[in-house]
């Protein structure tokens, strides 16, 4: 790193400061205006698996470029893992993260605040305390919002009561509050959506691992899937284990079986599937999915509530300026996980400091890799590598794939050690 | 650092433009290449400039040559792996190559003093 790049933060604000109050303030103004860092000002929304990686590459890119991040919480409870707490493997504590180190280590502004207007013509991202950012590049990595119209009678409030836990937090706490508290031969009724949606191996993992609990501490109860789908992510290998582990406690009826789910009756704790009902002791209903609502005001997404955009840099090909990565957008054939938001993050910082420098962005590659576990020590993947073809994010031919079945328990176990190994990998590329 | 010191007392007229405009051309950091997009794609698992803090192996500073061969003898089916087998099918010689070079030169990035 050459010496010109060490401008620290309050070198900056003062070159700021001083721009602003200079004789020559029209002119300074306007230079500072469109180049407050050297290459140029982006903001980042969504401090998740997506945005935090797109502000610290781009800062690794080229750090002259100012990056702010825009964080609602002052924490982020990751997804992944968060099946771990409901088992009761791990405390909360576990897939708690905070900002402080990425914001220092990279020279990342990080401001917890609500965006409650993003102005793509204006290039401006106001926030609810009633400041506003310019932008020369806008990062959007907002995640989800879980459509409460689309199951009959699964509101807001009845997630309280059934809850989906598919944002991790206090919905993660709920559940496990619930499954500690349910009676031994209860039934846990799991209800995931039709595609697409955050996280496919997810309700599958979640199933294996709140049987691991019930087999240990209420052996007599069962977990019933309900699915608005005919088949799932890794679903042989998840079958093999589910029969392996725990013998009939899962059942999965896929929808041609009866199980698509279309709304819930909160007062009997039923939930309606399209031609009878089930009784649940705790039901986690888990809601179609699309992108995040301000994804939508800002005018980022199509008919089919996700936000298209230019696969190569995930520019939006609605609004000017603004990158969307992560679940929100549409990335070809990569999954909605947060390995794939990881690896969008850096092809989105590339393009963006490639174009803010004037420079022809590097070709752009992508990998996700995937760990679920069906128990503690027994670990299952998938790993694809993407490329772009013909404009679409395409898996390499050849490439990926899941583990194997019928191996032998010790390539279990060192994918479940791996699985942490993952864990630990990515929470530190994002926050630190 | 000398430089900003310059633009602090520069600024108060034209000067102060000529020199940012000047100051926004040059660039920070050596930006985007190809052999770094390849390789930041793996420190999901092997952790930020492949310095892994968990049980999968890291990458930090190992000369290229050995990551270059470790990954075409996974993608070959030479060198037995649970999930790197599957990965290493993804890149071609070439892509490896580069890819490994990124890893073997860690020390430009972190020389924040």
């Amino acid at each position: 790193m050459s010496e010109e790049d060490n401008m620290t933060d309050t070198q900056r604000r003062d070159f700021l400061k001083l721009a602003g109050s200079a004789p020559a303030l029209g002119l300074l103004g306007t230079v500072s205006t469109a180049r407050a860092g050297k290459n140029g000002r982006v903001v980042v929304v969504g401090g998740g698996f997506g945005g935090t990686i797109a502000a610290k590459y781009i800062k690794r890119f080229d750090p002259s470029v100012e990056v702010t991040l825009v964080e609602k919480n002052p924490v982020y409870y990751t997804c992944p893992f968060s099946n771990t707490v409901l088992a009761g493997m791990n405390s909360m504590d576990r897939i708690t993260h905070d900002y402080k180190k990425l914001a220092q280590n990279n020279d990342i502004k990080v401001i917890h605040d609500e965006v409650t207007a993003v102005d793509p013509d204006g290039k401006k991202v106001s926030l609810k305390d009633g400041k506003a950012l310019q932008y020369d590049k806008l990062v959007m990595s907002p995640g989800i919002s879980l459509d409460f119209n689309a199951l009959e009678g699964y509101d807001e409030s009845a997630a309280d009561k059934m809850p989906h836990a598919w944002k991790a937090g206090s919905q993660t706490r709920r559940l496990r509050t619930q499954l500690e508290n349910m009676k031994d031969g209860g039934t846990v009724i799991i209800a995931p959506p039709d595609n697409p949606f955050r996280c496919p191996p997810g309700p599958y993992e979640r199933a294996s691992l709140i049987a691991h609990y019930l087999k240990q501490n209420k052996p007599k109860s069962r977990v019933v899937i309900l699915d608005s789908k005919e088949k799932f992510s890794k679903m042989a290998l998840f079958q093999d284990a589910w029969a392996e582990l725990y013998g009939n406690m899962i059942e999965w009826w896929p929808k041609s079986q009866g199980g698509e789910v279309r709304g819930v009756d909160i007062a009997k704790m039923r939930v309606l599937t399209v031609d009878d009902y089930w009784k649940a002791d705790v039901a986690n209903v888990i809601p179609p999915q699309r992108a995040n609502q301000i994804a939508q005001d800002t005018g980022l997404t199509n008919e089919s509530g996700w936000c298209p955009v230019d696969q190569a840099n995930f520019q939006s090909t609605l609004q000017d300026d603004i990158h969307v990565i992560g679940d929100a957008c549409i990335a070809g054939a990569m999954p909605k996980s947060g390995y794939a938001a990881n690896s969008q993050g850096k092809v989105a910082a590339a393009a963006i400091v490639s174009e803010l420098r004037g420079q022809k962005p590097p070709e752009p590659s992508w990998v996700n890799t995937c760990y679920s576990l069906a128990a503690p020590q027994y670990g299952i993947s998938v790993a694809a590598v993407y490329e772009l073809e013909d404009g679409k994010i395409t898996g390499v031919e050849g490439a990926g794939g899941v583990s194997p079945r019928q191996a032998p328990t010790s390539t279990r176990t060192m994918e479940a050690i791996y699985a942490k190994g993952w864990y630990n990998a990515i929470t530190e590329d994002m926050f630190t | 650092m000398w430089r900003s010191k310059i633009a602090l007392t520069l600024l108060g007229g034209t000067a102060a433009l000529t020199l940012s405009t000047a100051m926004a051309g040059d660039a920070g950091g050596k930006g985007a290449d190809r052999s770094e997009m390849l390789a930041v794609t793996c420190a999901g698992c092997h952790g930020t400039d492949g310095k892994s803090p968990g049980p999968i192996p890291a990458l930090h500073g190992l000369p290229a040559d050995y990551i270059a061969d470790a990954m075409k003898a996974f993608r070959d089916g030479k060198r037995p792996a649970t999930v790197m087998n599957r990965i290493a099918k993804g890149y071609s010689d070439a892509e490896i190559d580069k890819m490994a070079e990124a890893f073997a030169k860690p020390g430009e990035d972190d020389d924040d003093e």
